[in-house]
């Protein structure tokens, strides 16, 4: 039990570090990976807690996809610090409003008697137990509605963006691949047969 | 041979698990030395070569040679780079692919962890080791270097995807996340293996795995032509040989996760026939590493026929053809598992 | 076209390529094992220098420096004084075999046959500076290859 507590005070500490780095770092670049590290031990604590599919898609996805596209923009961009620190008063009422309305629903939310239900209610479970598998189960059940409203609304983000961002620009010089697989040899290349001229 | 027994059951779970890792990084370390030989020899002989002949007995030592020499070297850490990020990739990029071994079967029972979503794990990990390239071509704070990383990036997120459609047709085939229920789903006979049902879905998984460990033909994070060599110009030394030794580890890491789920892992391909008697004698585990190595051959293989895609062939590839295709298999796939159809979704295999 | 498609969706053509290749993976190598199997060296093949004698043992080269103003890469540099029976005769006769491009054309200038390529071209150097042949060094090797070297000229001269 002792060493389930250092790995979690450990786990928690790296978390918090890493997540307070996120917002203190000057370097966006820098800033991206201390998320990527704040990601990945939020996912190790959630799989000390049981709650390993979570955790594991939590890597796969955030850590995986959501934050390697970031970091490729984050890369390209080249952003110009003297810029941005240039609105910092602007957005600062704003900025503190967002965070004092988040902290004070997160205390709202998080009183001590709910903490100590939570701590009550957590279950060990055997080994063999399945989380993915109750997870699915739950999902297709009891959550069917929501779960394909939800699927359904991402969907529907998907087409947008692609919509979004697509647009035919005249006048560029681009080649189709597609076009360029289906060529062969005979579409290119002509083979004439000549009749041999003697020279008298 | 109990008395070995009782001394290992004597020894705390945690030097257990520790003796596990290594008696299981030793040997793959040592596959990975021997992969850059066999690379070497395959490819040469392909070209008609002969290959490395000259350290040792047909060039059996170059790979101990070629160690040697990398650790003599010295790692130059170039003025503009980043320092500590610098040498923080090559860490990044060889430890999910020597974490992603946890979960990998070698025969039943003989697997470190042998935890229920143990296909999502290897899928996570081997999805962040991206970050090493990406960090490493960003910390070099060089062109070519960024170039290849950015290329990595993209090409990597894309494959993630149709690889990981590929790995959801076996999930529905098997009914299980876990490894070693998904080979004992295979047995039966050589028919039974979900290469034949998920043909297509094989096929693209293993193309997949080719661009996701960056090697050829999907290599332009490397490029040697256009970008030098990528993300790691700038490395040289160990440093750069721990590039060297996560890709190999990836290579051998793709080719087991094949066989393990397409070709039945340890099973014996003689299983069901009269045959298999006669080979019982052979210990499981022999039966996955011949599998495996039939996989590793073919990425030497391909590197040895085929000419470099293109940036915008590859991403073609990926989203306009292998997902259209992994999707409509899927669909196939679970229409046949609903319908129990016969021979391998009937639940009798198992 | 339908066909076409079907034939890149079944990667037909890359199917091919592998078979090529997995071919080629069992076919003889023709790799020349180096230090003990040598490739035939063709008797105009030009390698280091060496600087010849006549049968009398008198030295053949009579300072024209010719070969000094033909050199494209002025790697050679001579320096000339009468001997004492009259003739003229080369005091310093020195080749950079760093700058030397191996051209041939001191050979095809010298009216004498006195300046000439051997073939050999497995040589080293261990210390800075022993890559300036002077003419000692020259001459000595003319004199330990000169069998090899008349031959070579002998079966070249029908096509000059």
């Amino acid at each position: 039990m002792i060493f389930e507590y250092i790995i979690f005070y450990l786990f928690s500490g790296i978390l918090l570090l890493s997540s307070t780095m996120v917002v203190v770092v000057r370097n966006p670049v820098f800033a991206a990976l201390f998320l990527v590290l704040s990601f990945f031990t939020a996912a190790i604590l959630w799989v000390t807690m049981q709650a390993e599919f979570l955790g594991i898609v939590l890597v796969l996805v955030y850590v995986g996809a959501v934050m390697v596209l970031f970091l490729f923009v984050i890369m390209m961009l080249n952003l110009e610090l003297s810029k941005l620190k240039q609105f910092y008063h602007r957005y600062m009422p704003i900025g503190l409003l967002v965070a004092v309305t988040m902290a004070v629903e997160l205390i709202i939310v998080l009183t001590p008697e709910k903490l100590s239900q939570l701590q009550q209610s957590q279950v060990s479970h055997p080994a063999e137990y399945n989380n993915t598998a109750e997870l699915g189960r739950q999902l297709y059940t009891d959550y069917m509605y929501p779960f394909e409203i939800a699927a359904v609304i991402l969907l529907v983000a998907i087409i947008a963006a692609i919509v979004l961002t697509m647009r035919r620009r005249p006048g560029t010089k681009h080649q189709d691949p597609g076009k360029q697989v289906l060529v062969q040899a005979k579409d290119r290349v002509k083979v004439v047969s000549i009749d041999v001229e003697r020279r008298d | 041979m109990e008395f070995l027994i009782s001394i290992w059951e004597m020894l705390p779970v945690t030097v257990q698990i520790l003796m596990k890792i290594v008696a299981l990084v030793l040997p793959l370390m040592l596959g990975v030395a021997y992969l850059t030989l066999a690379e070497r020899k395959v490819i040469g002989y392909m070209q008609v070569r002969v290959g490395p002949n000259r350290v040792g007995f047909k060039g059996i030592l170059q790979p101990i040679a070629d160690a040697l020499k990398l650790l003599m070297k010295e790692i130059v850490i170039p003025n503009p780079a980043n320092r500590y990020l610098f040498i923080i990739a090559p860490v990044m990029s060889i430890m999910p692919a020597l974490a992603a071994w946890a979960v990998i079967p070698f025969d039943e029972g003989m697997v470190i962890a042998n935890i229920n979503a143990g296909l999502l794990y290897v899928l996570a990990l081997t999805s962040l080791g991206v970050y090493g390239v990406i960090i490493a071509g960003w910390a070099s704070n060089s062109k070519y270097a960024l170039l290849g990383a950015l290329r990595s990036a993209a090409q990597v997120v894309s494959y993630e995807i149709a690889m990981g459609f590929a790995l959801v047709g076996v999930i529905l085939a098997a009914g299980s996340l876990n490894l070693t229920d998904i080979v004992q789903g295979q047995s039966g006979s050589a028919l039974h293996w979900y290469w034949l049902p998920l043909l297509p879905l094989f096929v693209i998984y293993f193309i997949a795995g080719v661009a996701e460990t960056n090697r050829a033909p999907f290599d332009i994070a490397e490029g040697e032509s256009e970008i030098v060599a990528g993300f790691h110009v700038d490395y040289s030394g160990m440093a750069f040989a721990i590039f060297f030794l996560a890709e190999y580890a990836n290579m051998i890491l793709i080719s087991a996760l094949a066989a393990l789920m397409f070709l039945g892992g340890w099973l014996s391909p003689f299983q069901g026939t009269p045959l298999e008697s006669v080979f019982s004698f052979v210990p499981p585990f022999m039966w996955l590493l011949a599998k495996t190595s039939f996989f590793l051959f073919c990425f030497l293989w391909f590197r040895a026929t085929f000419p470099r895609y293109r940036y915008d062939q590859i991403m073609r590839l990926g989203w306009k053809v292998f997902i259209p295709i992994t999707i409509f298999w899927l669909l196939v796939v679970a229409f046949c598992v609903v319908n129990k159809m016969p021979i391998w979704f009937d639940g009798k295999g198992a | 076209m339908i066909k076409q498609y079907l034939g890149s969706l079944f990667l037909i053509e890359l199917l091919k390529g592998l078979k090529l290749t997995g071919k080629y993976f069992f076919a003889k190598k023709f790799t020349i094992m180096y230090p003990e199997e040598k490739t035939p060296i063709s008797n105009r093949f030009r390698g280091r220098h060496a600087l010849r004698r006549y049968p009398n043992g008198e030295e053949r080269c009579i300072a024209c420096k010719l070969c000094e103003a033909v050199c494209p890469a002025l790697a050679i540099t001579i320096e000339a004084e009468p001997r004492d029976d009259g003739t003229r005769r080369t005091t310093k006769y020195e080749i950079d075999l760093f700058k030397c491009i191996f051209c041939g054309f001191c050979e095809e200038s010298c009216p004498v046959d006195s300046i000439v390529e051997t073939n050999i071209f497995e040589y080293h150097y261990e210390q800075r500076g022993e890559q300036i042949m002077d003419k000692t060094k020259l001459l000595q090797f003319g004199d330990d290859y000169e069998a090899q070297l008349a031959q070579d000229r002998t079966l070249d001269a029908q096509y000059r």
